[in-house]
């Protein structure tokens, strides 16, 4: 059987996953099983069967559009790993620009 | 220390009602029995004894339940099992634990999972180890470990749990507990953390299936906080089991389910449990769900990818885990994930965000939804045949702690449990016996499942209940 073409490396990049040499060469073979296994679901005859992608279809699930209060501000940002005032701060994210 | 902690959500209502106790006693009870015994289980990872005390004096009919900590509590932890929820307090309520207030039930303590619900036997729990209350040296099952050791080791009188392949039914099949899975939509999501959200439930881990009844009937029904929960009625469970009876029923036995690789005592239980079941008046006929083999490649698609997608929202920015190293942005999102999850978080991301990428998303996650479609249909095609199925619930009973390190080998725990899920059915785990016991193991408790078609937890409880009944000598 060909070897499965997942990257993983470049996956978890795709994915923001930093990765240790470590990490990478043990998921590397795990996860090429993992898509070997599932590779199965290649055998199957799905010629004119529509997707799944919901638990149970439901169509138009809306409520009256009313104007209703939200999470408080300090509730929101309670659980801030960092804030400054109303704000949640973060690092520097503008790259290559000057600080 | 009392008793009160051993007893079930019914004998507890009914002690208060009587006036034999009040439901501060109950919950001291369970305080108490969780300072003597969480040290051994470690089914809890955090009570507030203080608030459980004052709400219970408040709620004077109010029964204890363990909370699985992916489940909103206004104030209390959340963390999912995970590094990177450490110290987060969740800022409202669960529409499940509304639901369970307005039903005289008080949240306890805060019970242990695999991370993010992803595991079969709580050992992927960042934040501490849950054993068997049957035999310590083995797992209590996953994701609900906590749920079900607490439950089965009397812990607690009844506990929330949430599955998405089997995660409420298999630890249930270890432990010795009733562990439903309701149909999909039948209970709210919202502020249940989401793992992949067109499987996931919450539902009831009980010591009766009068108990799940009961506390089902505090979890259903429509939510407007969750476009996925129709406006169907609600029946009266507990009603449902008045009148309940195996005589007459149709109960099918999928022909996929019976495999060689069973364990020989799983089998033995499960035969028991068919003959038990023919005994009682049950028409039992051989049925076919073709489809069933492709189940578990069809789950390990589709729930890795919506757990791609769900988890996304862990980038340290407004809650959870930030590295110190964020020096960038990307670094602050890959860095923070990298220390705040463990590996098999990190594996379901990867193989998720895999399946979706660009050239893979057709021949993985676009073929999955269509061959779902066909284990779908194989489950309605069958209902118009049968009022129920029977099956085991998982291919052996409860492992050693560390047996199991291949992921592949772990995920055929839930090869019973995942095509109900796929499906969206309802289905439940019920007590029918315990293994012999060997030099190397106890006697273990060994579950068996029923599944009934979406929206039929009635007939699903009652069924149930009628084998509970000739399983107990009732």
């Amino acid at each position: 059987m060909n070897k499965p073409a997942i990257d993983v490396a470049y996956v978890a990049e795709l994915a923001r996953l930093e990765l240790t040499d470590e990490e990478k060469a043990v998921f590397q073979p795990q996860l090429e099983d993992i898509v070997r296994y599932v590779e199965k679901i290649s055998s199957v005859d799905v010629e004119g069967v529509p997707p799944t992608m919901h638990g149970r279809e439901i169509v138009n699930a809306l409520r009256e559009d009313e104007v209703r209060p939200s999470m408080p501000r300090e509730d929101a940002l309670s659980n801030a790993p960092a804030r400054t005032g109303d704000e949640f701060m973060l690092p520097k994210i503008v790259e290559g620009a000057e600080s | 220390m009392n008793e009160l902690c051993k007893l079930g959500i019914k004998e507890a209502r009914a002690g208060l009602a009587k006036g034999d106790f009040t439901s501060v006693e109950l919950m001291q009870s369970v305080i108490d029995r969780y300072h003597a015994e969480n040290g051994r289980i470690g089914a809890y990872l955090t009570f507030d004894e203080e608030g459980a005390l004052a709400e219970a004096k408040a709620n004077p009919m109010g029964v204890p339940l363990a909370i699985k900590d992916l489940i909103n509590v206004k104030g209390q932890p959340c963390t999912c099992g995970s590094k990177i929820l450490r110290g987060y307090t969740s800022t409202y309520d669960a529409t499940v634990i509304k639901g369970i207030r307005a039903h005289g039930f008080v949240p306890a303590g805060r019970v242990n999972m695999d991370e993010f619900a992803m595991g079969s036997s709580t050992e992927n729990s960042a934040l501490g180890r849950t054993v068997n209350p049957y035999d310590v040296t083995r797992v209590p099952g996953g994701s609900s470990g906590g749920s079900a050791a607490a439950v089965g080791g009397d812990l607690c009188i009844a506990a929330l749990g949430t599955d998405t392949g089997g995660s409420i039914r298999q630890p249930a099949s270890f432990c010795n507990c009733v562990g439903l899975k309701p149909s999909y939509g039948r209970v709210s999501r919202f502020g249940v953390t989401a793992f992949a959200s067109s499987l996931d439930q919450v539902g009831p881990l009980t010591k009766s299936v009068e108990d799940a009844a009961l506390l089902l009937q505090a979890l259903a029904g429509h939510d407007e906080m969750d476009g996925t929960t129709p406006r169907e009625p609600v029946p009266d469970y507990s009603a449902a089991l008045e009148s309940a009876t195996l005589k007459g029923v149709k109960i099918g036995l999928p022909k996929e389910y019976y495999i060689d690789g069973l364990d020989p005592e799983v089998k033995r239980i499960t035969e028991e449990a068919i003959k038990k079941c023919a005994d009682a008046g049950a028409e039992l006929v051989e049925v076919s769900l073709p489809h069933t083999d492709y189940a578990m490649a069809v789950y390990y698609v589709v729930a890795p990818a919506e757990a791609s997608a769900n988890l996304a929202r862990f980038d340290g920015v407004r809650y959870g885990h930030r590295s110190e190293r964020s020096d960038n942005v990307f670094n602050l999102y890959a860095r923070s994930r990298a220390e705040g999850f463990g590996p098999e978080v990190k594996r379901r991301i990867i193989m998720g965000t895999y399946v979706l990428s660009s050239g893979y998303y057709d021949a993985y996650y676009g073929r999955a939804s269509k061959v779902r479609t066909l284990i779908r249909r194989d489950f309605e095609n069958v209902f118009t045949k049968v009022d129920a199925l029977l099956t085991p619930v998982v291919p052996t009973p409860a492992f050693k702690m560390g047996a199991v390190q291949d992921p592949i080998t772990m995920y055929l725990n839930d090869l019973f449990t995942i095509p109900g899920s796929l499906a969206g059915n309802c289905s439940i785990s019920v007590p029918a016996g315990f293994t012999k016991a060997t030099d190397d193991a106890p006697p273990l408790p060994v579950g068996v499942q029923f599944i009934c078609d979406a929206f039929r937890e009635d007939r699903l409880l009652g069924i149930s209940r009628a084998f509970e009944q000739i399983e107990r000598g009732e």
